[in-house]
Formats: C-alpha cells, sequence, structure tokens
C-alpha cells in the first residue's frame, strides 16, 4: 500500500460517504440519547470524522485497531457494521458486545476492533501489547492507537511510548487533538502544548497535520504506516480537530464559548471536503444528495434493528465474567 | 403533530428548568435546530430539535423546572406540506408535570433498648430442641460462657438443672427425671450400635492392698473399692483413648482430658452421672472426697454444671445391689460405658489348684461405630492388669 | 525418593517449564533478565531462553502489563511479573478496568488467558511500602482467579493450570515462602486452581489460612496438639473463587473456626470467608467466628513492631484456645 492518495471519483466519494455515515450516526445517536433509549454517558464524534476516515484508509483488515470512549467514528470508519452497534447502544443482545459494554465499550472481533475504553489513556497500554503479540506471533500487522490530547498527561501515554519506541513495536499513535480535555484546554493542561514533540522524548517519528483534511490525514497515516511495516518503529500522528459538540451529552460548555465552535464548524472536515469536491467537479451535488439519504437510511435501518433486539435474559447476568476457553 | 420532550441530557439529570425559547408559535424548524435553553446543575445547555415542522404550542413557560421526558412544546406539520415519514423513535410517554421534591430522610429511629438474651451457641440451640430441653436456663462452659453442644448433652442425661446462681435452681422432680432418663436411653438404643464385652477380674490383691491401707487411715479418709475401680477406669483409658470421648457429626471426637462420669442413683429413682475431673490426674484420696462431695451433692441437688457438662465416658458400679454383671446402655455422645458388678466369691483357678477368690465382673459397652472388640478388649485387659497392682493406682 | 526443593526452585522449575513446553509463552518483568530476579527466581532463565522470551521491561508497571494483556489478547501466553503486590498498585487500572473486564464487556469475543506472578506480604523488616498484603483486594475483582501457593508443589505446579486458564490468574507468592525447602512428591505431576486442602486433620477447630499464614497455622497446631487440642489446618490455595464447600465441610464437623490472614482485618478476605460460613454454617457453629489478622497499622520497620503488627502462631493458638477451653 503505498503513501499516496489517489484522488479518483471513486475514492473520494467513499472518503465523504464514510465521514457523512458518521456524522448521521452520531446524530441519531443525539437523539436516542435526549429520548433516553440510550443511557448513561455519550460522547459523539462531530467534527473530528476526518481523523477516522483518514486512518482507516492506511491500514489492512489484518492490522488491529485500539480507540477511546469517543469510537463511534473509529468503529464506523473500520467496518463494524450499523445495526450490530446501534443494538448494543440500545443495550440488546444483538448489540456487538451483547449489551454488555455500551457506546464506550465498543468491541470487534471480525474488525480487530480491540475496544472502547473509558479510561483515558488505559487503551494505550492495550494496544502496545496488541502489537508486540502479533508482532512476536510473526504477522505483519499494525496497532493504530487512537487518544486525545487528554491521554497524553496520563503516566500511561509516557510509559507506553517508551516501550513502543523501545523494543520497535509496530504502533501508530494517532492523537486527536481536539483542543480540550472534557473542560480542560489544553494550554491550561500542557507544558508544551506541541504535542508531536513529545514524541521526540521516545526517539520516534512525530508529525503534526491538518487533521480536519481528511486527505492530508490519509496521506499522513499511509506514509507512518508504510515505514513502520517496513520495521521502522512506532510512530506519533498528531491531528489536529475539533468536536462540534460537547464532550458528552451532559455538558453546558461553560470552558468555550460559542463563537469558537461556530468558528471551527465552518472549518469542519465534511463541510470543507465536499466544498473542495464541488468546486473541482470530483462529485455532483445530486451524489451528495444521495450519499446523505443513503447514510439516513441506513441509521434508520439500524434503529428499526436495534428497536427490534431483545434485551439479554437477566439469568445469564454472570455470563462472560469467565471464558470457557480462549476463542478460536 | 410531534411532541417536544424535555430531554434527557446527562446520566443523572432527573429534571431541568427551562430558562429560555428560542422559538415562538409558526416558526419552522429543522432538525439540527437550537430551540430552547435547559437550566441544568452544570449549567445552561442549548437544546436541539430532531423534528421537523411549524411550532405549535409553547407548553411550559419559561422558569419552569419539569421532569427529563416531559412534555414542552408541539411541532405541526407546515401547512400544504406531506406529513413526514413515520418516526421510527416510539415517543417516550411524558410523565405528568409535577414539582420535584427530594426524598425526606427519617430523622432517626428510637433508641434500641438493651435486650438481656441468654447466650446459647446457634448449634446447642438445635440440639437442645432435639432433645426437649430449654437451652437458656443451662450454664455455659463455651465463649463468654455461651452453653454448647456438650452442655445440652449432658444435662439432657439429668433432671437436676443447677445453676450458676441459686436463684435458677430447678427443684427435682423424680417425673421429669424418668423422662428425660427415658429420652437419652431411647436414643441411645436407637442411634448407637452397641457392642458388649466381659471380662472377670480376680480382685485378691486390691482388696488385701485396700484392707491394708486402710487400716492407717480414720474412718473418715478410709478408701472404698469403688475409687479403686474408677482410678483403673481412667488409668486405663489414657492407653486406649478411642474409647474416651464423644461421636458427633459422624466422627470421634477424642475427650480432652479423661473426666469419667460416675453414675448416681438418687433416693426415689433416677440417675446422675457428674464428671470426676481430670480422673486419671488425681490421688485415691482425692477421688475419695471427690466421690463422697458428688454423691450428697448429687442427692441434695446441688451438682456443679461443669460436672454435668464434661464427661467423656461413664462408670457404673452396682456395688452391693445384687447383679454379677451390668449390661448398660451408653449415654450419648459418649462412646462407652464401663459397668462393674457386685463382688462375689468364685472358685478360681490359681496354678493347679482352684481357690475361692473375690471376682468382679467389669463389662464394657461400647458404640461400634467409634471402636471395635479389639479395643474394647484391651481396655478390660488394661483394668484387670492395674487392679492386680493397686499400689499403683 | 523425593526431591528436596526451595520454594523459589519450585517456582523456577515451573517458568522454565512453561517456557519449554509452549513457544507462545514469554515473561516480561522488571530485572528478570539480567538481574536474574528481585528473588532470584528467574535466574538463568535469560541465557537459556533469550530477550525475545525473557524481556526486562523499563519501570513502567502499566505499560508491560497492559502489554501483557494485549498480547494474550490476540494469541500469546505472557507470564508478567510484577516485582511486589505493593508496585502492583500501578497497575491496577490495566489490571482492574482492562483484564478482569474485556472478556465480559467485550461480550465474551476475546479473552484474557494472562498469568502475572506478584510477591506479597510482610516479615523483612522492610516497613510500609514494601509489606502490603492486598491479595484480598484482588480477590474482590470478578474476572480475575487469584492463588496463593504456600506448599512446594502448589508452588511448583500452579503456574501450568494457570496457563490452561482462559482468564487472567494472579499468583501471589509469600516473600517468606521462598527460602522454605519441602519434599517434592515424584507422585505429583499437577495440582488443580480450583479447591483447598485440608493440611492438617483435626477435630476441635478448623484453622482457615493461607501463604504464609498457612504456614504459621501448621506451626500453631503443633503447639496445641501437645495441649490436646486437635486442629484441622486448611490452605485456602484459591483466594478468588473461594472454595467454599471444603471450608464449610470442615467447620461443619468441628463446629468452631479460626480465620488467619495477614491482610488488615477491615475488610480484609477473612471477613468474606467469615461471613460465608456464618450464612451457609451458622446453625453448626458451637462457637463464634474468629480472625487473626493484621494490626491496623501500616508495616513498621522496627523489627518488633513488624512481628507484632503480623499474625503469629502464638496469635493463632491464642484465638483457638480461645474457643475451645474459654477462661
Amino acid at each position: 500500500m503505498s503513501a499516496r492518495v489517489r484522488l479518483d471519483h471513486d475514492h473520494v466519494r467513499h472518503l465523504l460517504r464514510q465521514m457523512i455515515r458518521i456524522r448521521h450516526f452520531e446524530s441519531k445517536c443525539a437523539e436516542l440519547y435526549q429520548a433516553q433509549k440510550i443511557l448513561g454517558f455519550l460522547h459523539l464524534y462531530d467534527g473530528e470524522e476526518a481523523v477516522s476516515v483518514g486512518v482507516m484508509e492506511a491500514l489492512t483488515p489484518e492490522d488491529a485497531v485500539v480507540a477511546t470512549y469517543r469510537e463511534h467514528g473509529q468503529a464506523i470508519a473500520r467496518g463494524v457494521g450499523m445495526n450490530a452497534l446501534m443494538a448494543e447502544m440500545l443495550g440488546k443482545q444483538e448489540g456487538c458486545c451483547h449489551g454488555r459494554g455500551g457506546s464506550m465499550h465498543i468491541f470487534d472481533r471480525k474488525t480487530r476492533f480491540y475496544g472502547g475504553n473509558a479510561i483515558v489513556g488505559g487503551g494505550l497500554p492495550l494496544a502496545i501489547g496488541v502489537a508486540l503479540g502479533d508482532k512476536m506471533l510473526g504477522r505483519n500487522a499494525v496497532t493504530a492507537c487512537f487518544f486525545g490530547d487528554g491521554a497524553v498527561d496520563e503516566g500511561e501515554f509516557h510509559e507506553s511510548m517508551n516501550l513502543a519506541s523501545l523494543w520497535g513495536l509496530p504502533v501508530l499513535f494517532v492523537c486527536e487533538n481536539n483542543l480540550y480535555a472534557m473542560g480542560m484546554a489544553l494550554e491550561r493542561a500542557e507544558a508544551r502544548t506541541d504535542l508531536a514533540r513529545k514524541a521526540d522524548a521516545y526517539r520516534m517519528t512525530g508529525v503534526a497535520i491538518d487533521g480536519m483534511d481528511v486527505v492530508a490525514v490519509e496521506s499522513a497515516a499511509r506514509k507512518a504506516v508504510e515505514e513502520i511495516r517496513a520495521g521502522g518503529g512506532p510512530q506519533f500522528l498528531e491531528c489536529h480537530t475539533y468536536r462540534f459538540r460537547a464532550h458528552s451529552m451532559f455538558d453546558a460548555q461553560l470552558y468555550r464559548t460559542k463563537d469558537e465552535v461556530e468558528a471551527w464548524r465552518k472549518k469542519g472536515p465534511i463541510g470543507r471536503f465536499e466544498g473542495w469536491l464541488l468546486k473541482n467537479s470530483l462529485i455532483s451535488e445530486e451524489e451528495v444528495h444521495r450519499i446523505e439519504v443513503e447514510a439516513d437510511a441506513e441509521v434508520d435501518r439500524a434503529v428499526v434493528f436495534a428497536e427490534a433486539g431483545t434485551p439479554e435474559p437477566v439469568g445469564e447476568l454472570e455470563r462472560f465474567v469467565t471464558m470457557e476457553a480462549v476463542p478460536a | 403533530m410531534t411532541d417536544f420532550l424535555m430531554p434527557a441530557l446527562g446520566a443523572d439529570m432527573e429534571a431541568g428548568m427551562l430558562v429560555e425559547w428560542l422559538v415562538k408559535p409558526g416558526d419552522r424548524i429543522k432538525r439540527g435546530d437550537i430551540v430552547a435553553v435547559v437550566e441544568t446543575q452544570k449549567g445552561a445547555i442549548e437544546v436541539e430539535t430532531f423534528a421537523e415542522g411549524i411550532v405549535s404550542e409553547l407548553v411550559v413557560p419559561i422558569g419552569t423546572k419539569v421532569p427529563v421526558g416531559s412534555l414542552l412544546a408541539r411541532i405541526g406539520e407546515a401547512a400544504g406540506e406531506e406529513p413526514p415519514a413515520p418516526h421510527p423513535i416510539a415517543a417516550v410517554l411524558p410523565p405528568p408535570i409535577a414539582p420535584i421534591t427530594s426524598p425526606v430522610l427519617p430523622t432517626g429511629a428510637a433508641p434500641i433498648a438493651a435486650v438481656h438474651r441468654a447466650k446459647v451457641s446457634p448449634a446447642a440451640r438445635g440440639r437442645a430442641t432435639e432433645l426437649g430441653i430449654d437451652a437458656t436456663t443451662l450454664s455455659g462452659t463455651g465463649v463468654e460462657g455461651a452453653v454448647t453442644v456438650a452442655d445440652v448433652e449432658t444435662a439432657a442425661r439429668t433432671i437436676a438443672v443447677p445453676a450458676a446462681a441459686p436463684a435458677r435452681r430447678k427443684a427435682l422432680d423424680a417425673a421429669e427425671m424418668r423422662k428425660a432418663i427415658a429420652a437419652a436411653m431411647g436414643r441411645s438404643k436407637r442411634e448407637i450400635p452397641h457392642y458388649y464385652l466381659t471380662h472377670t477380674v480376680e480382685l485378691g490383691a486390691s482388696l488385701s492392698w485396700l484392707e491394708a491401707a486402710n487400716a492407717a487411715q480414720p474412718v473418715p479418709k478410709r478408701l472404698i473399692l469403688a475409687v479403686l475401680l474408677l482410678k483403673a477406669a481412667a488409668l486405663a483409658l489414657r492407653d486406649v483413648p478411642q474409647l474416651n470421648g464423644t461421636f458427633v457429626n459422624g466422627a470421634f471426637c477424642p475427650g480432652e482430658g479423661i473426666h469419667i462420669g460416675w453414675a448416681i442413683s438418687l433416693r426415689g429413682g433416677g440417675l446422675v452421672a457428674p464428671a470426676v475431673l481430670e480422673t486419671d490426674k488425681r490421688s485415691l484420696s482425692e477421688l475419695m472426697s471427690e466421690m463422697r462431695g458428688l454423691v450428697q451433692r448429687a442427692r441434695a441437688g446441688g451438682l456443679r454444671s461443669s460436672e454435668l457438662a464434661s464427661p467423656t465416658v461413664t462408670v457404673t458400679s452396682l456395688g452391693e445391689r445384687g447383679a454379677e454383671a451390668v449390661m448398660g446402655i451408653i449415654y450419648p455422645p459418649q462412646v462407652a460405658l464401663i459397668g462393674f458388678g457386685m463382688v462375689v466369691t468364685r472358685p478360681w483357678v490359681v496354678g493347679s489348684r482352684i481357690e475361692p477368690r473375690p471376682v468382679v465382673t467389669v463389662s464394657l459397652a461400647a458404640d461400634h461405630r467409634a471402636s471395635d472388640g479389639h479395643t474394647g478388649a484391651l481396655l478390660l485387659n488394661a483394668i484387670e492388669q492395674l487392679l492386680q497392682n493397686p499400689e499403683k493406682l | 525418593m523425593t526431591a528436596r526443593i526451595t520454594y523459589r526452585e519450585a517456582c523456577r522449575q515451573a517458568l522454565r517449564e512453561a517456557l519449554l513446553s509452549d513457544p507462545k509463552t514469554f515473561l516480561m518483568g522488571e530485572d528478570i533478565g539480567r538481574y536474574g530476579g528481585c528473588y532470584a527466581v528467574t535466574k538463568g532463565l535469560l541465557d537459556e531462553f533469550g530477550e525475545e522470551r525473557v524481556r526486562d521491561t523499563p519501570l513502567s508497571e502499566s505499560a508491560y502489563v497492559g502489554a501483557g494483556i494485549g498480547a494474550a489478547m490476540v494469541g500469546m501466553r505472557p507470564i508478567v511479573e510484577i516485582m511486589t503486590i505493593n508496585f502492583s498498585l500501578l497497575a491496577l487500572d490495566q489490571i482492574v478496568n482492562n483484564a478482569a473486564t474485556i472478556p465480559h464487556m467485550s461480550g465474551g469475543q476475546f479473552a484474557v488467558p494472562l498469568v502475572i506472578r506478584i510477591a506479597t506480604g510482610g516479615g523483612r523488616r522492610v516497613a510500609a511500602q514494601h509489606s502490603h498484603s492486598l491479595e484480598g483486594w484482588y480477590a474482590h475483582i470478578p474476572g480475575l482467579r487469584i492463588l496463593a501457593p504456600a506448599a512446594i508443589e502448589d508452588a511448583r505446579y500452579m503456574l501450568a493450570a494457570a496457563l490452561k486458564d482462559p482468564n487472567p490468574v494472579l499468583i501471589f507468592e509469600h516473600v517468606m515462602l521462598y527460602n522454605n525447602e519441602g519434599e517434592l512428591d515424584p507422585a505429583i505431576a499437577e495440582v488443580d486452581i480450583a479447591h483447598a486442602k485440608v493440611r492438617r486433620v483435626g477435630t476441635g477447630v478448623s484453622v482457615i489460612a493461607y501463604g504464609n499464614g498457612l504456614i504459621k497455622a501448621l506451626s500453631a497446631a503443633e503447639t496445641l496438639a501437645a495441649e490436646g487440642i486437635s486442629a484441622e489446618i486448611i490452605d485456602l490455595r484459591v483466594l478468588r473463587p473461594l472454595d467454599t464447600s471444603t471450608l464449610l465441610a470442615s467447620v461443619t464437623k468441628t463446629r468452631r473456626c479460626v480465620i488467619v490472614d495477614e491482610g488488615w482485618k477491615s475488610g480484609s478476605l477473612a471477613a468474606e470467608i467469615g461471613m460465608r460460613i456464618a450464612e451457609n454454617a451458622f446453625f453448626d457453629l458451637d462457637a463464634p467466628l474468629r480472625r487473626v489478622c493484621g494490626r491496623e497499622v501500616p508495616i513498621p520497620y522496627a523489627a518488633h513492631l513488624e512481628d507484632a503488627a503480623l499474625p503469629q502462631p502464638a496469635d493463632i493458638a491464642a484465638a483457638v484456645r480461645g474457643l475451645v477451653r474459654p477462661a
């Protein structure tokens, strides 16, 4: 797989479609949450679509993904079906995790999607382990590990970066820097806000890119993954992005101004890419409209599927606590 | 017409206060528009609509706090437009709009009056029920003076129930005692597989030694034969500990020490078998005074709870009452009953001659679950040997 | 003919056997390679198996335990060593929030067949931060299996059984046991990691213990036997899940129970065991339940103070006497 992004019609349409699918899915989640169909915590991805979509283009089905509690975008871009995803959010046993995990703990074996993790920084040690195991088993696989700017402060980040670099593990550390760790602004939390430079401390290549530009993300991800696969060791990709919605649903956003949010919305990945495609006649208005209608239909089908789903019998409560065998 | 409800905005949000309407009746709204502002414990949150159409009616005035799911506004279809496709989500029925009140916690219950309860272990309670005894009237030897299973079982063998405090003493009642004995003996025969051994022991050496020893003592200090028999039994049990103890819950539990229950008959009928504690460690004169004291207290109803509670085996002697051997019934949960019959003169083989000698028949009733004939025989033989060397008792 | 080896040597043999028999096993931990292991358990293994399979890690408990979890999830069988239970607190997030929960959170899609060996316990005058007994905390967590080998055969063979378990298994080796010597019965080639074991049959009281507490309880039993008190000593072996049926069978027989636990009394594993006995054998009890636990103090440095803070054979014997021959 080369580092060059093929900007032909099929591919650009695919990139746009992926981002729109994610955006519509998230919107539906917000609606269901307000109607108390989805419960607990809900962390939506609006604004960050380009990061997941771009990075996934650089991965093969043999690679692995570890993500955070804000992982619907990663899951959809990776290929986890919307039906299973929505059913999981509604707590049904037809969900990808039998309704046991919920929004923050999406796991999918088929797509090598190793969660969903509600502990900030908690997925990084796991990701280096996945990479270590794959490497020891002779698999030519790369593990993409997604986390936010908040994770960079946790000890587990530093431990994992160091160990990955020391042992040459095939990990792509993808930092989605959306400028806020819940309500904590970057400049109030970081002694050094230039996050990509933290990789230098671990002798790791660290690159900062515009996370709102899906092509830039794909290009950078392809290059990094190619180098990792060639045995160059782990790499750190800092994607500058922004979340348009609150940290979670129950957030009054006292820590940032409406003007700031509006300004970033105008620079959002979908609008920007769509505008560029239309301007360069790489896509038609009609096609965009069709993509949106299809995305809506897909999401609606997922809701129907999920609503028709069944709650797991309470008698099975203690299932899955311990495994009978390692799944083949 | 679509209902616009107070949305759930967080995991622990129960209600919100509507502080601003950003639309008015007649406004056209589309999916994603911000239509209201709700104040929550975290601050003011803008609320978006997922419904599309014309605002028909604002139901809740600003400044009102309502539970999540309450009806806030009604959204109608725009005139001339087709009704929107059926919403795939069933509307959550709003609960009636009611003021939110926090639950009132009770200020605290009245103080609990101190209760005096007798201390009886759970196991002892169960046993007491089985045996038809009121455990709360017993004195206990367990932790913190609690009544234990052993205490209950000892009490089952007698109706004389002394207490640590005289106030709790029960009067002796022959009929009650009969009942208790009947219960214990009936149970023993039902549950314990008895085997019986007898052995005839020549007492010449013991009787002559006794005569000589007593000649040197004032009358009050003289020993009776029963003391020798008791001591011999105790020392023999040191060699054969399998017959000293209890059988409980399917297992033999060796006694902690040898405490022989000495069967004493009471005037008016009835029987008690209080323990002579550490029988094997007492001297003959100690045993004599102990036995005398026991008989006095037993007949006066003044036995101590420790004496009733702890026999690890029972010895019964018919004395001069006129039977050669006694085939007794074991007092449960003990595993043995040693009996001494009447001393009689019988022909005895000495060398190659036959001479008249004093003999006594020693019998053993034993629990076959805890021992077998071989073990029983060892005991009887040991007793015989000991009685041939009375100066060592 | 039985072999006489130390507990430490038994642990080493177990690790060596694991590395020899399954190419998917490998070790990770601090100073397990070049240093030879903090307690010399892994001495020689780096030379024999190389750096790929015996991996010295930087001081990053969270990272290398998490790495063990991830590697286990994708098909390897890592055996991670955490130097002491005190340092395991730095990896608590990975153990509790990841290892214990991923099989459940993923709805059974992923197993975490990880073994973690952790040294625990006090008695070496190394003071508060190096002397904890927190295995009771770990025994609280669903999804984990917690082992506490005390006998030599358990030190030798529990690891093999743990490696067959598809779930995360934590093995707690008490630091005072490493030098203990014992006979390894050649007739024993494997042990289970499900049951408690009666190490000494008795009739008067059931004494339940684990780890170094078991050794102390056996010592107390000797003293008590000379006084005519027959104590039944049970080696818990498995702290989670607890083998309640073995414990109850014993207590139903003896009717009295003393639980020995080096952890602090409040909220201890002993409290859990006591409660289970109260719940299931209440009507068989002839005396109150008793515990001999660590005193409520961070372990002190001064030798006499540390000794006073930890359960000792004399304390165990006294507790038993208090039940069997109350004053």
